[in-house]
């Protein structure tokens, strides 16, 4: 049966849409090409991004040192742009619209105005990517004044925001379409819930960013002669790091999702798992302030109350996710049949299908390698022994790329049969996809975390030294560890070529899927039917959960093991006596 | 008898929604604490602490 196009009425007001022919919802078709044309942009980035990344492992490496010192800073600053903010926000304004008008089986509210946003953000995009490759912009990702770039650095990166703020304004219109036109019954559904999280943290993050660079642009070109250094890192971490928080929450929308749509699976409980949302609403911004730990003018009250109390919360938010999710795919698989041992339901999950496999890898390394090293870089008096080191970018590679793009990835191959209506191209490919970029993140992270443990630091050209006056040695193992991350790099690059690549070829080249092949279309899963958990509430109905129960107690053995092995390295270091 | 108590109940409007649902349901609400809650704990507070730093002379 060929899927057509139809005109028709959606909650008493007329729009365009299709029956998706494996749920059953009515897609508004003007949702359908934003989310296309957002995801599609998105991918284009990382691309680009994903070169640059590249390019840096490679000069970081210090046998190969690839790039000059000029070139190191300039492809840093577009890859910091490029995946942290383009790849990253454009991919989310698919999900805001996936989670709002698919979901919620709603028309999108004003598509103009979610246009001009896709516009705005693809202009600021544009122009930054051509800006620092222009070369006179090379201040890396976080742009600290008094490093000065071109006044159309600051411009694009507001021309984004802006952009990107609009789209978060349709989504929040669309949910109240959805709730007046009644598309929904109680409350939206968890999913949603979460794609709601973000969009609220995505306006703290995007109002901050423009209180901020609005200033810095005039300041640029003139007209304000002075901007105070630390003002300018508090408020420009408030969008820098809280940009971050949006992914965290997007992310874990679709970690529940995914195993939703594959294998029927629902939240332990549903009402816990909103209020884990609820304290990342709270609390989750306030981890920005963990880049502020060594500024001598912030207080210590103000330092450990925004790292220490208020997000030991959102960490605890995130614990709870943690649990309720792995948890949610054992209780689905235990209904399934896999009922043997702790471990056939995980055993027995579909790994070979590239959503699955990439949303559980990027679940457990956010958690082992992300949460737990966020913690250690979140207290005050071990921040200290890693502040500014290459830790940072190795805890923050795990968070974003092991976790936020290897999600990401994970949802475009369900995307892909669902909204563009294509079958994945090279299934046996597309299966191994995960793996190779996963663990080439998971490399990257941990080699970075390794060589930060041993003092080298960040956003350096050379840690050898070779031409300054006073040489210094960093030990042996530190450049080992640089020269795995290098080879991670490169795993990973692979892995993300491979993602590109696919994705594309699926998009234009693709079966067409119709009613007959849109469940194959989704890759192996269990129940062979799509399930409707993923716009339906509910809670599992089994605790019998042994083998999550196992997994997070190797959790916790991990996070208290490393965060007092932290501890003592910090004992060693300022020796008292 | 049980079951056609319990859809009743759970179809029935006059059963008050509890303050945390109604919370989570207030969609501007939670945009305006989510908005509110870091701009004071952590934009405002640091500022009022930095703008205190004397200025050198």
């Amino acid at each position: 049966m060929s899927v057509a196009a139809e005109t028709g009425v959606i909650g008493g007001i007329a729009a365009k849409f299709r029956t998706c022919p494996a749920t059953g919802l009515k897609i508004d078709l003007a949702a359908e090409k934003l989310i296309k044309a957002n995801a599609v942009v998105a991918i284009v980035f990382l691309a680009v991004g994903g070169v640059f990344g590249l390019l840096v492992a490679l000069t970081r490496w210090p046998s190969v040192h690839l790039l000059s010192s000029d070139m190191f800073y300039l492809v840093l600053t577009a890859h910091g742009l490029d995946v942290l903010l383009v790849w990253i926000i454009f991919f989310e304004m698919a999900v805001l619209y996936f989670a709002s008008a698919i979901i919620l089986n709603c028309r999108l509210a004003a598509p103009r105005v979610a246009w001009l946003a896709f516009i705005l953000m693809l202009v600021g995009a544009v122009l930054a990517n051509v800006t620092v490759l222009q070369g006179e912009s090379s201040v890396m990702f976080t742009s600290y004044v008094p490093l000065k770039a071109s006044p159309n650095f600051y411009l694009s990166l507001i021309l984004f925001a802006v952009g990107a703020l609009l789209g978060c304004f349709v989504f929040l219109g669309t949910l109240v379409i959805a709730k007046d036109e009644k598309t929904y019954e109680g409350s939206i559904p968890l999913v949603t819930f979460g794609a709601l999280t973000a969009c609220i943290i995505a306006i703290f993050t995007l109002a901050s960013g423009a209180v901020i660079l609005i200033p810095t642009w005039l300041w640029s070109l003139g007209y304000i002669s002075h901007i105070d250094t630390v003002m300018y890192k508090l408020v420009w971490w408030a969008m820098g790091h809280s940009s971050q928080q949006i992914n965290m929450a997007a992310q874990v929308a679709i970690w529940y999702a995914i195993p939703a749509i594959l294998m029927g699976a629902k939240p332990l409980s549903e009402k816990v798992s909103r209020l884990a949302f609820l304290m990342y609403i709270f609390f989750l911004q306030l981890a920005s302030a963990h880049h502020m730990l060594v500024e001598p003018g912030l207080s210590s009250e103000w330092k450990v109350f925004n790292t220490s109390y208020a997000i030991y919360l959102a960490v605890l938010g995130s614990m709870i996710h943690g649990f309720s999710i792995p948890g949610a795919v054992e209780a689905a698989q235990r209904a399934n049949g896999y009922t043997k041992g702790y471990f056939e339901w995980l055993r027995r999950a579909p790994w070979g299908n590239p959503a699955f496999a990439g949303m559980f890898l990027s679940l457990v390394m956010f958690g082992f390698l992300g949460g737990i090293s966020g913690v250690v870089l979140g207290t005050e008096q071990i921040n200290i022994m890693l502040h500014n080191t290459i830790y940072v970018p190795g805890h923050f590679h795990a968070t974003v790329v092991a976790g936020t793009s290897l999600a990401f990835m994970a949802l475009t191959f369900l995307v892909v049969p669902l909204i563009f209506q294509r079958e994945i191209i090279w299934p046996r490919l597309a299966k191994w996809q995960p793996y190779l970029f996963g663990l080439g993140a998971a490399g990257i992270s941990l080699f970075m975390m390794g060589a930060g443990t041993l003092g080298v630091a960040r956003r350096h050209w050379d840690i050898t030294f070779s031409d300054a006056t006073l040489s210094f040695e960093y030990p042996p193992l530190a450049i080992l560890m640089l020269s795995l991350n290098g080879l991670s790099g490169i795993m990973a690059a692979i892995g993300g070529g491979l993602f590109v690549v696919i994705i594309v070829a699926s998009v234009l080249f693709g079966k067409k899927v119709d009613a007959s092949n849109i469940v194959e279309a989704l890759g192996p899963m269990p129940q062979k039917r799509v399930s409707e958990a993923v716009h339906k509430h509910g809670s599992a109905s089994n605790f019998h959960l042994p083998g999550t129960y196992t997994l997070v107690a190797i959790f916790f053995l991990a996070f208290v093991v490393y965060y007092f092995v932290n501890w003592k390295y910090l004992s060693e270091l300022w020796q008292l006596g | 008898m049980d079951k056609a108590k319990t859809e009743s109940d759970s179809t029935d409007e006059s059963v008050p929604i509890p303050p945390m649902q109604r919370l989570l349901d207030n969609h501007f609400l939670l945009l305006f604490i989510g908005v509110v809650v870091p701009t004071v704990l952590y934009t405002l507070w640091g500022v009022m602490e930095l703008s205190q730093i004397p200025i050198t002379q």
